[in-house]
Formats: C-alpha cells, sequence, structure tokens
C-alpha cells in the first residue's frame, strides 16, 4: 500500500498498469512525461516512482537524476529485457531496482514492497564504526557528527553490512537480504548501490574503509 | 635441416641473377678474346721460330763438311744457338737445358718425315717449342738428300706464357670490373620491381588488418601497375559489399529493435491488465471465462515466444555480451530447479561445489530448457549430471524416454524445428534450443545432442572454466 507516481508515455500501458497496481491495493498517480512526471512529483510528493526509461521529452535518466537531487524515495526503472546500457545508466542515475517489460504486476508489486521494506525496524541501538555513528532506531546515519542522507536501499544495505562487521557478504546473498530477489538478481544492483554508498560515508571512495570489496567474493563491512 | 643454396627473397634472386648473368657475361667475352689472343700468340711466336731455325739451318748447311766429325757437329751447334742438340748417326753434340727434352719420338717423326716438325711440350721447367729438321744436301744436279745430320732447337715460350697469362688475368680482371656496375644496375632493377610489389603488400595487409580504405597507386604501365589496379578493384568492390553488409546488418538489427519496442509496449499493458481478467474470470460464465483463460494462456504464450524472437535477433546482430560472475555451478543447477519446483521429479548429482565464471542468468536458461524438454518430452527418470574438471564444467541432461530419432539429431538446435509435425502446439517457442546453444557457445563451451545408451535423449553441455576474465566491479 503506497502512494506511487507512475510515469509512463504509453497511454494504455500506463492505464493497464495503473488498473493492475490499484488491485494490489496501491494509490497511484500517472504522468504521460517527463516534465509532467516531475511536476507531479513536486507538488506532492509520492512515497516511490514507477519510471519508464523511454519517454517522449524528459527522458527516464534524467527525471530520476532530478528526483534524486531532491529526494531519497525510492525509483524504479522499467527497462527492455538485453538492454543492459539502460540497466546499467538507470542504476547510476540513482534508481533503486528495475523491473524488465513486459512487467507482471505481481512482479513489479513485489519489488515495490520489498524497496518499501527497506527501512527495516530492527530497533537495537546505536551503533558506532569509528567517524560513521549508525542509529539503528530512528534509522538515521551520521559521520563525524553529520547526518548522511541515504536512500531506504542504501540505509538497509549498509544495516545488512554492518550487522555483522568482517563478515563477507555474496551479491548474492546481499540480493536477497537487501533487494529480496530470487537467485538471478542481478549483481549490479549492488555494485552500483554499493558505490552510491561510498560516495556518502567515505573519505575516499576509491580506498573504502567501512564498504570494502572481497575480489571474487562480494563486500564486508570493515574490519575498522 | 639442410642447409637453403638458393635465396627465398624476390631482392636477392633478383640480385643474384642478374650479377651472375652479367660477369658470367663477361668473363666469357673476356675468356675468349684472351683465348683467341694466345692461340694467335703462340702460332705466330712458333711460325717465327720455325722459319727463323729453318733459314739459320739452310744458311749454315752449305758450310758443313761431309761426313761431320764431332768438332764439325759442335760448330754446327753453336752456330745455330743455345738450347740445341745436333745428331750424326752416333754422333751427338748436345747444349742447354732444352737439349734434353728431345723426345725420341720427334726425332723418329723428323728421320721418317725428312722434313721440319715442330712439337710443343710443357715440362716443370716450363713450356717450350722444340723444332727438328734434317739437314738436306743439295746435289750439283739440285735434287736435295737427307745428309743424316739432325738439328733439334729448343726455344723457351716462358715469355710467351708470361705475355698469354697476362692476358688472361686482365679478361679476369675486366670480369671483377662488371661485377660493382652489375650488382648496382641489379639493385636498381630490384628496387624497382619490389617496391610496386611492397606497396602492394603492405595494401593487401591493410586491407586484410580490416582497412578497407587502403589503395595503391598505380605507377607506370607495366604488368605491375596492372596488377595494383586489379588489387585496387577488388578492394573497391570488397568495401562495396562489406559497406553493403553492414548496411544490412544495421538494417536488421533496428528492425528487430524497432519489432521488439513495437510489439513490447502492447504486449506490456496486455500482460498488465491479464492478471486484472484473471481475477475476475471466476465470476464470468462457462464461455466468457474459458475465452479469458485462453486469452491468459495465450498471451504468456506471446509474450514468452516475442521474447526468445528478440533474444535470437540479438544473438544474429553480435550484440549479446555474457555477464561474467563467480558461480557455484552446482549450487546454480539446484537453484534453477527449485524455482521451478522440479527438484522432486528430477535426480540431481552434482559435486559439493564447483566455481566458475559464467552469466549465471543464461547458465540458467540452458539448464532450464534442457530439463523442461527432458520433463516434457521424455519419460522420468530425468537425470542431471554436474561434472567438473580443472578445464571445463560438464552438464549432462538425460532422460529415459525413446531418444531423439537418427533423421531428427541433425536439427533439434534449428530454430522452429519441430520434431514432431502434429505436436505443434507446445508451450516452448520453438527456438528454446537454439538459444541454448547460443548461449553455451557465447560462453566458448559446447552443446551436443544424443542419446544415452539406454536409449533416452542425452544433452551435453560443456562451459570451460578458465573463460576470459571480464572486470568485476567494486
Amino acid at each position: 500500500m503506497a502512494a506511487i507516481l507512475l510515469i509512463e508515455d504509453d497511454a494504455l500501458l500506463r492505464r493497464g498498469l495503473e488498473l493492475a497496481l490499484g488491485r494490489h491495493g496501491h494509490d497511484v498517480r500517472t504522468a504521460a512525461s517527463g516534465e509532467d512526471g516531475l511536476r507531479a512529483f513536486r507538488s506532492s510528493p509520492p512515497e516511490l516512482v514507477v519510471l519508464d526509461l523511454m519517454l517522449p521529452d524528459v527522458d527516464g535518466f534524467e527525471v530520476c537524476r532530478r528526483i534524486r537531487a531532491v529526494s531519497e524515495i525510492p525509483v524504479i526503472m522499467l527497462t527492455a529485457r538485453g538492454d543492459d546500457f539502460d540497466i546499467v545508466s538507470g542504476l547510476a542515475a540513482g534508481a533503486d531496482d528495475y523491473v524488465v517489460k513486459p512487467a507482471q504486476p505481481t512482479v513489479l508489486d513485489a519489488r515495490i514492497r520489498a524497496v518499501r521494506r527497506r527501512a527495516p525496524g530492527a530497533a537495537e541501538g546505536v551503533r558506532v564504526h569509528r567517524e560513521l555513528r549508525v542509529d539503528t532506531a530512528s534509522l538515521t546515519v551520521s559521520l563525524r557528527g553529520e547526518p548522511v542522507r541515504l536512500t531506504p536501499t542504501e540505509l538497509r544495505l549498509l544495516l545488512t553490512l554492518s550487522q555483522a562487521p568482517a563478515q563477507v557478504f555474496s551479491r548474492q546473498q546481499l540480493l536477497e537480504l537487501v533487494w529480496e530477489h530470487d537467485y538471478l538478481g542481478d549483481s549490479r544492483l549492488v555494485d552500483n548501490c554499493v558505490q552510491r554508498l561510498r560516495a556518502k560515508i567515505e573519505t575516499d571512495p576509491a580506498r573504502p574503509e567501512y564498504v570494502q570489496t572481497v575480489r571474487g567474493f562480494g563486500y564486508r563491512f570493515g574490519p575498522v | 635441416m639442410r642447409r637453403r643454396l638458393w635465396p627465398r627473397g624476390l631482392r636477392a634472386r633478383l640480385l643474384v641473377t642478374f650479377v651472375l648473368v652479367t660477369v658470367l657475361g663477361a668473363a666469357a667475352a673476356a675468356w675468349s678474346s684472351a683465348g683467341s689472343a694466345s692461340t694467335a700468340l703462340v702460332d705466330s711466336t712458333q711460325r717465327r721460330l720455325t722459319e727463323a731455325t729453318a733459314a739459320q739451318i739452310g744458311a749454315l748447311a752449305p758450310q758443313l763438311s761431309y761426313p761431320p766429325d764431332q768438332a764439325g757437329l759442335d760448330r754446327l751447334r753453336a752456330a745455330v744457338g743455345p738450347d740445341t742438340l745436333v745428331t750424326y748417326r752416333h754422333l751427338r753434340s748436345a747444349d742447354g737445358a732444352g737439349a734434353a727434352l728431345v723426345t725420341e719420338e720427334l726425332r723418329e717423326a723428323v728421320r721418317v718425315r725428312g722434313r721440319l716438325v715442330a712439337q710443343r711440350v710443357g715440362g716443370d721447367g716450363g713450356s717450350w717449342l722444340l723444332i727438328g729438321t734434317p739437314v738436306m744436301i743439295t746435289d750439283l744436279d739440285g735434287t736435295r738428300t737427307p745428309s743424316g745430320i739432325e738439328v733439334y732447337a729448343a726455344h723457351d715460350l716462358g715469355d710467351v706464357e708470361r705475355r698469354i697469362d697476362g692476358l688472361t688475368r686482365s679478361a679476369i680482371g675486366t670480369a671483377a670490373l662488371a661485377l660493382p656496375p652489375a650488382a648496382l644496375l641489379a639493385l636498381l632493377a630490384a628496387r624497382s620491381v619490389l617496391r610496386p610489389v611492397r606497396e602492394l603488400r603492405d595494401t593487401a595487409r591493410r586491407l586484410a588488418d580490416g582497412d578497407l580504405g587502403a589503395r595503391s597507386l598505380p605507377q607506370g604501365a607495366d604488368e605491375l601497375a596492372e596488377l595494383t589496379a586489379t588489387v585496387n578493384e577488388m578492394a573497391e568492390s570488397v568495401q562495396a559489399s562489406m559497406a553493403a553488409m553492414r548496411r544490412m546488418q544495421a538494417d536488421a538489427r533496428r528492425f528487430a529493435a524497432d519489432v521488439s519496442h513495437e510489439l513490447r509496449t502492447p504486449l506490456s499493458t496486455l500482460t498488465a491488465v491479464m492478471e486484472v481478467l484473471e481475477d475476475a474470470a471466476d465470476g464470468m460464465d462457462p464461455d466468457a471465462r474459458e475465452s479469458a483463460r485462453m486469452a491468459i494462456t495465450e498471451t504468456h504464450r506471446l509474450v514468452r515466444l516475442v521474447e526468445d524472437l528478440m533474444e535470437v535477433s540479438r544473438f544474429d546482430a553480435g550484440t549479446v555480451r555474457p555477464r561474467l560472475e563467480e558461480v557455484d555451478v552446482a549450487g546454480a543447477v539446484r537453484d534453477c530447479l527449485r524455482a521451478r519446483d522440479w527438484l522432486d521429479r528430477v535426480e540431481l548429482t552434482a559435486p559439493a561445489e564447483s566455481r566458475s565464471r559464467l552469466d549465471r542468468r543464461r547458465l540458467d536458461v540452458i539448464v532450464a530448457n534442457l530439463v523442461g524438454n527432458a520433463l516434457r518430452h521424455g519419460e522420468p527418470p530425468v537425470r542431471v549430471d554436474v561434472s567438473a574438471s580443472p578445464g571445463e564444467v560438464r552438464i549432462e541432461v538425460t532422460d529415459a524416454g525413446r531418444g531423439l530419432p537418427e533423421d531428427v539429431l541433425p536439427h533439434v538446435f534449428d530454430r522452429f524445428y519441430k520434431a514432431d509435425a502434429a505436436r505443434t502446439r507446445t508451450p516452448g517457442s520453438g527456438l528454446g534450443l537454439a538459444i541454448a546453444l547460443e548461449n553455451a557457445r557465447l560462453h566458448g563451451g559446447d552443446l551436443t545432442a544424443g542419446n544415452a545408451d539406454g536409449g533416452g535423449a542425452r544433452f551435453v553441455l560443456r562451459l570451460p572454466r578458465g573463460m576470459a576474465d571480464q572486470v568485476e566491479d567494486g
């Protein structure tokens, strides 16, 4: 149950998805172009955006970047299968997840629910790792006393990793734990999210202290 | 290894041939002129000496007394000169080294023929001309009879020989003089022939490397210029066909992309609303319910068919790149079966862990296709055997059915090939095995079809483990 903004240029598909997502209990608003979508986003921010990448005026990547510039709300892209370039660019623009067209509403609904669960309420207190302070109750993160704005996905990735410092998580494990994907999840989601997380919390993202790569296996938190 | 006496390079061959021909020609000319000069020299020397000796003897003969005594012979010998032998019956008077050279053979010839005989002999002391002549007595009536006195004069030809040697040396010198200009000319000729050849070679190499704009400039109107022009024409036509092919390929790619986009949007809409329809179908009257279910089933089929078509066209366009990851193959196969609820319908044997770098999603596509086919068309039990060697991972999918008929085997990977003409309505798109094979080859591996010993169909997938490393993010 979420307030969703669906930005899709094809009228029938827009209406079809509106109908289908409505049946899954979501409150769907629609926009037919990038500009319309951004306007609707500004006038009343939704809880989540479902974004087609192929839009007539401002393309989906640009819409995603502009949303990211002002907000951390989850963005799910609709992409064509096999369009690796779209997927990579979309993730780089800040999207949290993607669904390949033709999208089954059940799958899309599952992704929406998963992405909204990414702010878990595992209230167990405050974890301090050197200059990084993670408050698992209020779900806030600060670095050297300054608050860090993380998207729910980034936050959930950080919480998952920092919950077991020094433990190595494979990309597949992280896809299942953070994105709730099945065994065929796209590991680029993880790599991309790690990069964005590093850009926000690491002093030197090229030589990360907190989120470290374990070549050939995956990622681990610290040890710090 | 046998040494090659004949050089391999065109330049070296031209050079050697040209120099050989020129020097041999010069040598032959010099040699033959030196030879005829020597002959003339020897002949004239011989004639001069012979005539001189004959005249000398002719002048001395009348002063002799007959029969001569030893003193008379000595006088005659002294008058003729050094290196002379004079004989009369058993008397002889010899002087100098040359006298010893007179052979019995020569004396016989002089005695028998009764006139002047000349002979050239070569020995340790050099070359000599021997002249033997009988001394004739002219009677009062003018008749000439041999007096029995024979004079043999030896003339040293060393001087003549030295002059002949000089001629020979100058002939060799002439031939040797011809060598540098011959080599120079050969080099120039070789260069003028080889420059266009080398240019052609460079052009051909650039063409082979894919630079289809490479051309050579034809120079002159000789055979090489014709060859250059022909090569240019060939390059022209290759370039034109390549351009046409690229255009067609681009058209095909664009067409596939257009088709995919055009089909994807309506199919997305259909897929979106099918769930709504499905939920509502239960409340419909039977005919409408059946129609709705058919629409749903066929929509899914259509989606699958279009996705497979687009996948095949991506392979055709060569735009497919594998996304390699470190994958536990046994685990991935188990996940594939589990996700489709096939674990209890398939006998899986797999090693505990066999890691390999490959595209996880594509491996899933292959395994799902092979196992799906075995479950649909074969008989249980369906077996999946995963095994790994240091070089490759091998996945065997076997069923216990009747197997694949011999006439079907060569076509199982063909697109839209249906083994059983009557079975046209299978859930598959008819592209599954073609895509599976493409995916196997994308990994540098292979997929083969055959029959197991027990009779069932057996598909063997082999994927190399040492797939070229791609950069891993992170």
